[in-house]
C-alpha cells in the first residue's frame, strides 16, 4: 500500500486540504465571531449575519456542492485559478467550516462576559493590546475546539470534495469510494483501517484537550 | 447620530464602532457572499435555463426543468421523479423516527452509567460519528455479504435466495441510514438527559402517572431542546444523502441525492440537477415548517 503512488498522493492531498482549509476557516470564523459579538449591531444586521451563518448548516451539503460546481464554472471565465482541483476544494471546505468555527467561538465569547474587557480598557489597553493579551488567550480553548471540529469535518467530508475535485486532487475518501464502486482491492481494507484508526486518535486527542480546557 | 457611548469599557462613538465592526466583518462576509450566496443564486438561475447538446448550459429561459421535475417529459407524464422525491422524504422520516426511538433508551443508559465508564460509552458513540461515511457504508457492504450470518439467517428463513448478499436493497439503505444518523440524535439527546431534573419524574410517579404519562409530561418536555437539535441534524442531511443509497441501494432504491449526482456527473444536465436541488430545498423547508407547527402545538398542550 505504501508503494501505491495514487494512495500516497491522495494522502498528501487530504492532509494539505484539511490543514489549509482549517487554518483559513479558523481565522475567518474567529474574526466573524468577534465582530458579531463585540459590536452593537442592530436587529436586522444581526439577523442577516445569523442567516448567512446558518445557511450552510441547515441545507443538505449536496446543494452547496452543486451550487459551487456551477459557480466555479462561471468564475473560471474570470480566472483559471478556479479550475476544479485542490484550490476549489479548499474554497468549498472553508465555506462550510466557517459556520462551525464561528458558532463554537461565539458560545465561548458569550460565556466570557465583558468584565475582563472593561478591566483591560480601564488600564488603558489599546484595542490591539486587548485583542492580543486578553481576548485571544481567553478564547484559545474555543478557537482550538473550533479548529479541531473544522479539521475533522474536512477529513470527514465526502460530498463537497466529490463534486469539486479535479483529476489530480483525489483525497482518501474519494479513492476509497472509487475503488468500492469498481470492486475492491485489499489495499483499500488496509487504507480504511488506517483512516479509521487516525479518526479514533483524533477524537481521543480532542476529548483530552477539551476536557482540560 | 454620532453619540458618545461606553462600550466594553471603552469611550467611543456609535459610528466609530460601526466602522470598526464593518472593517472586521468585510473579509468573512465577502467570502460567504462570493462562495455561498452567489452560488446559491446561480443554482436557482440555472434551474430555469436549458441544456445544450454537449451538456453545456444554454442561457435562455425555460420552465422545462420544473416540468420535468413534476414528471412531464418527452414521453408524457411519468411518476418516476415524484416517486424518488417522495421516497427521499419517506426514508428521511423513517430514519429520523427510528433513530429517535433507539436514541432515548441509549441516552438514558449512558447517563445512568457511573462516571468512569460513561466516557467509554460516549466515546463508542462519538467514534462512528466522526468516522468517514464512505468507510462506514462500505463496512456495511462487508457485513451484509452472502458469507456472513445476517445473509445466512435471511436465506435460512427464505427471505432472500441462498448465497446472495443483503444489498443492494431498501433494507440495506435503512440499516445504513439509521446507523449513520443514530449518533447525531444520541449526542444532543444525551446532553439533555444528563441535565434532567429527576425530581419532576418522581413527582409524576407520586401522582400515579403511568409510564406513558411520565414520559410525555415530565421527560419529553425536559429533553425537547436536545431532541429538536437531533431531529434537525438527522432529517436535513438524510434528505440529501447519496453515499448510502448509492453503495447500499444501487439502482433499485434511488433517492433524490443520487438523481442530483447523476445530473452533475454522468448525464451532464446541470439545469435539471439545479431544479432537483430546488425541489430538495423546498421539501426540506416544507418538512421543517410542518415540524415547527407541530412543535408549537405540543408546546401549547
Amino acid at each position: 500500500m505504501f508503494q501505491n503512488e495514487d494512495i500516497l498522493r491522495a494522502f498528501q492531498n487530504t492532509i494539505v486540504l484539511a490543514v489549509i482549509s482549517t487554518l483559513v476557516a479558523t481565522l475567518l470564523g474567529t474574526i466573524f465571531a468577534l465582530a458579531m459579538e463585540r459590536y452593537p449591531w442592530g436587529k436586522r444586521a444581526r439577523g442577516f449575519l445569523e442567516n448567512l451563518l446558518y445557511l450552510p448548516v441547515v441545507t443538505p451539503d449536496i446543494i452547496l456542492a452543486a451550487a459551487l460546481v456551477i459557480a466555479f464554472s462561471l468564475l473560471r471565465m474570470v480566472s483559471s485559478l478556479f479550475e476544479l482541483g485542490l484550490f476549489s476544494m479548499i474554497i468549498g471546505h472553508v465555506t462550510f467550516q466557517i459556520a462551525f468555527v464561528t458558532l463554537v467561538v461565539q458560545s465561548r465569547l458569550k460565556g466570557l462576559g465583558r468584565d475582563l474587557d472593561e478591566a483591560a480598557r480601564d488600564l488603558y489597553a489599546s484595542s490591539w493590546y486587548l485583542l492580543r493579551k486578553v481576548q485571544i488567550p481567553l478564547l484559545m480553548p474555543g478557537i482550538v475546539a473550533g479548529a479541531m471540529l473544522a479539521f475533522t469535518l474536512s477529513l470527514d467530508d465526502f460530498v463537497i470534495s466529490f463534486f469539486t475535485a479535479g483529476p489530480n486532487s483525489q483525497t482518501l475518501p474519494l479513492v476509497i469510494y472509487g475503488s468500492v464502486r469498481r470492486g475492491v482491492t485489499p489495499e483499500i481494507h488496509a487504507l480504511s483501517t488506517i483512516v479509521f484508526l487516525a479518526t479514533i486518535l483524533l477524537v481521543l486527542g480532542s476529548e483530552r484537550l477539551t476536557r482540560r480546557g | 447620530m454620532n453619540q458618545l457611548l461606553v462600550w466594553y469599557g471603552e469611550l467611543t462613538s456609535r459610528s466609530a464602532l460601526t466602522r470598526r465592526g464593518l472593517f472586521q466583518l468585510i473579509v468573512p462576509v465577502l467570502w460567504l457572499l462570493l462562495f455561498l450566496v452567489l452560488p446559491s443564486m446561480l443554482l436557482v438561475g440555472v434551474a430555469f435555463m436549458q441544456r445544450g447538446a454537449y451538456g453545456e448550459v444554454v442561457w435562455s429561459f425555460s420552465l422545462e426543468n420544473l416540468q420535468r421535475l413534476l414528471g412531464y417529459g418527452l414521453f408524457g407524464w411519468s411518476p418516476d421523479n415524484m416517486v424518488i422525491l417522495a421516497r427521499s422524504v419517506w426514508v428521511a422520516f423513517v430514519t429520523t423516527l427510528v433513530s429517535v426511538i433507539l436514541a432515548y433508551p441509549l441516552a438514558f443508559f449512558i447517563a445512568s452509567r457511573p462516571s468512569r465508564t460513561r466516557y467509554l460509552w460516549l466515546t463508542l458513540v462519538i467514534i462512528p460519528f466522526w468516522t468517514n461515511l464512505v468507510i462506514r457504508t462500505y463496512s456495511w457492504q462487508l457485513l451484509l455479504a452472502p458469507e456472513l450470518p445476517p445473509a445466512r439467517i435471511a436465506a435460512f428463513l427464505h427471505l432472500v435466495p441462498p448465497d446472495s448478499a443483503l444489498y443492494p436493497s431498501s433494507f440495506a439503505v435503512y440499516i445504513g441510514m439509521i446507523s449513520a444518523f443514530l449518533p447525531f440524535v444520541v449526542m444532543p439527546l444525551y446532553s439533555s438527559v444528563e441535565r434532567l431534573d429527576w425530581s419532576l419524574v418522581e413527582a409524576a410517579h407520586d401522582l400515579y402517572a403511568g409510564p406513558a404519562r411520565v414520559f410525555s409530561q415530565s421527560v419529553l418536555p425536559q429533553t425537547l431542546p436536545g431532541l429538536v437539535v437531533g431531529i434537525i441534524l438527522t432529517f436535513i442531511p438524510a434528505m440529501g444523502m447519496f453515499v448510502i443509497p448509492d453503495l447500499l441501494g444501487g439502482a433499485k432504491y434511488l433517492l433524490v441525492g443520487n438523481l442530483i449526482q447523476q445530473q452533475f456527473f454522468s448525464s451532464r444536465d446541470w439545469p435539471f440537477g439545479a431544479a432537483l436541488c430546488i425541489g430538495l430545498v423546498l421539501l426540506t423547508l416544507l418538512a421543517l415548517g410542518i415540524y415547527r407547527r407541530q412543535g408549537r402545538n405540543v408546546d401549547l398542550a
